[in-house]
């Protein structure tokens, strides 16, 4: 056997001076040639762990494998199996804490770069023009609804459609794609490639419906008479704030309004699309998970001078991958850690010019097992700021829970369901993803979707709730 | 896409925008507005829903920055980008009630499926309308049919009263006992009729229209303080007590993108017409 190569093969990247000015995909992505040597690295075990890493269960070293061969197109068609939104995944799935982490490599070098070789095959398909569209099963007769077309959303569809049941996605905004589209930026995911997956999921025969709110345009009951089953996964859109005095000064953003100014609405195109977004020179970015990342990078890309991170624990406990914290220093944003805003102050005109903040030290662990920021008393200092977004988390939207009384919803405002399932309270209605988990990731939105598909397709074919 | 039924200028600056819909109808209640998107570059933005019928929803607006200069170049035939809706919490209804309704400018569109709704719950509805001059004033045979006491007010005196609403709205209220005053219109009208009617201790319920994007509580721009606590206006209202809105804050994000506003209108001119 031949000697294994200790490190991934690494992925070519704009350099970060350039990368920092343009809209554009940072990493470039892996080449025929790359991509066949990264996939020899695969051990193929005979009982794969990587797999079980996995929230939608990838053949990984199945698709590994057709790479390693060169035969790309075989690989797509059994990443397709599993998953709707490889392009996707291959960019945003935290693998390192799953499929990688994993890997039977891992354990003495670095794993198999599993990420890179999805992105690799679902890039190589696009590059060959149209995607092949599979065979759809005759109907069932059955039709679902799917509330949102985000990553869970889509998930579903695409498992369902595949069964042979209708389906039709509600979306209230004017795109499918949800977070994806609003709240990721370009230069992370471009939107084409988004877009691109929905449309393939559209020519498998899914109906896709857009600026339909449901629990306003019309009710889940409404709904309900006309679908034999329904799906929830309408994400976690309502943004926190922190609830210190000052925070509602012109050019204090949450991290849901700047992020979707800049992706969903454009704005770094502006004047020629119409939404505008403050471009500030000093900007403070509170949080430290990938939203605050994407929030940051972004700034920079409008121009900011000086770009800060501001956490309230140590750069040990950030949420955000590792991936994006090192793109984010790489391009010079600032990380202050340790560090909690306490103020906001404004001018004359109610603009935001200075944020007070104090510093922190690191207690005992609490509930979530990392150690509790403490205020250091007495450390407090003003820090001058024209742009402050935060990014600190957000929780599920009202609009279904207050319209839908007879939905089960827990103490955030997150619909509750059997986990083994994903059922709610509500005969006919399964939920997943950021509605019922709080704020998590696109992975496992589509892990969520997974589960319910299975257990919806049951109930379709059985009728037994 | 949808398709736009009719666009037409009521008075100068103020449109009436009918748009083919077949389901925004069926959940509209009084007070809710819908976003608009004229086209593929456009901003998202609310306005309030004046009428709707099966197979359209009408709207008015006053023509102002890019987006609504967009809105207001539209013809019968043409499409726009994004109708979603009915979004907001309706108006609340109540009963049996003496109400003052006041609208001005595009507000007196937005007042008219408020009174409506308030006539056929059987309330006592004084509407007043109010503009700078009498060829501003609009749809008051409609709203008449709705309204057991009808006036107008013109600063310039041209038709009915002559002078401001809270000159008005104070002489008005102390000769009348009613239980509520209800007013549609831009941020100073609201405010103005909220801080007329603080000292007489009216209740005061005021449509307001912050900057709003999604307008389905994702994104937090349309932040309104009332009563000290931060509520969204696009779910949480946008109808609110006057007298609770913190009217400082309100007026300073209104103007957050001004600068912006006016390269925008300037940009899409150039384009334009070159």
């Amino acid at each position: 056997m031949a000697k294994i190569v200790p490190k991934k093969t690494p992925m070519r990247e704009q350099p970060p001076k350039e990368r920092a000015k343009n809209y554009d995909e940072v990493p470039y992505g892996y080449s025929e040639q790359e991509a066949m040597q990264e996939a020899l690295r695969c051990l193929q075990c005979k009982k794969p762990t990587c797999i079980q890493g996995c929230p939608v269960e990838i053949d990984i070293p199945g698709f590994i494998k057709f790479i390693a061969e060169g035969n790309f197109r075989a690989a797509i068609d059994r990443l397709k199996k599993k998953n709707v939104l490889p392009a996707v995944c291959g960019r945003v799935c935290p693998q390192e804490d799953q499929c990688e982490k994993l890997c039977v490599l891992s354990k003495k070098y670095e794993p198999v770069a599993i990420g890179r070789l999805e992105r690799f095959a679902a890039d190589w398909e696009r590059r060959q023009g149209e995607s092949l569209i599979p065979k759809v099963p005759a109907s069932t007769g059955k039709k679902v609804a799917i509330i949102g077309a985000g990553p869970g959303g889509l998930t579903v569809a695409g498992d369902l459609i595949m069964l042979g049941h209708g389906v039709t996605i509600f979306e209230a905004l004017h795109k499918p794609g949800g977070v994806l589209v609003y709240g990721i930026p370009e230069f992370r995911l471009p939107k084409a490639i988004v877009y691109r997956e929905v449309d393939y999921l559209l020519q498998c025969g899914v109906k896709l419906v857009l600026d339909f709110i449901v629990g306003k345009t019309a009710t889940i009951d409404q709904l309900l008479k006309e679908y034999d089953a329904m799906y929830i996964g309408t994400g976690a859109g309502l943004p926190w704030f922190m609830n210190v005095p000052g925070e509602n000064l012109n050019g204090v953003y949450s991290a849901n309004e700047y992020l979707t100014r800049s992706n969903l609405m454009k704005a770094y195109l502006f004047p020629e699309y119409d939404t505008p977004i403050i471009r500030g020179k000093n900007v403070a970015v509170i949080g430290g998970g990938n939203v605050a990342m994407d929030c940051a990078r972004t700034a920079l890309r409008l121009g900011a001078h000086e770009v800060h991170i501001v956490y309230r624990r140590s750069l040990k406990e950030m949420p955000a991958r590792i991936e994006e914290i090192h793109h984010a220093e790489e391009e010079g944003i600032i990380f202050d850690i340790l560090t909690l805003p306490v103020k906001y102050v404004g001018d004359e005109k109610d603009w935001v010019k200075e944020m007070e903040c104090i510093k922190m030290k690191l207690g005992e662990p609490d509930a979530s097992g990392r150690r509790r920021p403490v205020p250091i008393e007495g450390s407090n200092f003003i820090t001058p700021v024209d742009t402050a977004v935060c990014a600190i988390g957000q929780s599920p939207n009202p609009l279904i829970p207050q319209t839908t009384p007879d939905l089960k919803i827990g103490k955030w405002g997150n619909i509750e369901v059997d986990p083994e399932t994903g059922k709610t309270s509500k005969k006919g209605c399964w939920a997943g993803g950021d509605v019922v988990r709080g704020g998590a990731t696109v992975i496992l939105a589509m892990g969520d979707g997974r589960v319910a598909a299975r257990s919806m397709h049951e109930y379709l074919t059985t009728g037994v709730w | 896409m949808y398709k736009v039924i009719k666009r037409e200028q009521i008075v100068p600056n103020i449109h009436l925008l009918v748009i083919q819909s077949d389901i925004i109808y069926k959940n509209a209640l009084a007070g809710e507005f819908v976003v608009v998107r004229a086209d593929e570059q456009g901003e998202r933005i609310p306005l309030n829903l004046v009428d709707w019928e099966k197979g359209s929803a009408s709207l008015v607006f006053m023509e102002v920055g890019t987006s609504t200069r967009k809105l207001a170049a539209l013809k019968a035939g043409d499409e726009v980008a994004t109708l979603a809706g009915p979004l907001g919490k309706p108006t609340e209804r109540v009963s049996e009630k003496k109400i003052v309704c006041i609208g001005g400018c595009y507000g007196i569109g937005a007042l008219y499926p408020v009174i409506r709704m308030f006539k056929e719950n059987k309330n006592h509805v004084i509407t007043i309308v109010e503009a700078r001059s009498a060829f501003l004033l609009y749809w008051q045979e409609r709203l008449k049919k709705y309204s057991d006491e009808f006036f107008e007010i013109t600063r310039d005196g041209t038709k009915g009263f002559k002078g401001h609403i809270n000159d008005f709205l104070v002489d008005h209220l102390k000769k009348n006992s009613v239980d509520m005053v209800y007013v549609q219109g831009c941020t100073y009208l609201t405010y103005l009729v909220s801080e007329t009617t603080r000292p007489l201790g009216v209740k005061t319920i005021v449509g307001l229209n912050p900057i709003m994007v999604d307008a389905t509580g994702m994104c937090g721009v349309c932040r309104v303080i009332v009563g000290g606590e931060t509520k969204f206006g696009c779910v949480d209202g946008p109808e609110f007590d006057g007298h609770q809105v913190d009217w400082g804050n309100l007026i300073a994000r209104r103007k957050i993108y001004i600068n912006d506003e006016i390269y925008s209108l300037s940009f899409y001119e150039c384009e334009r017409y070159g």
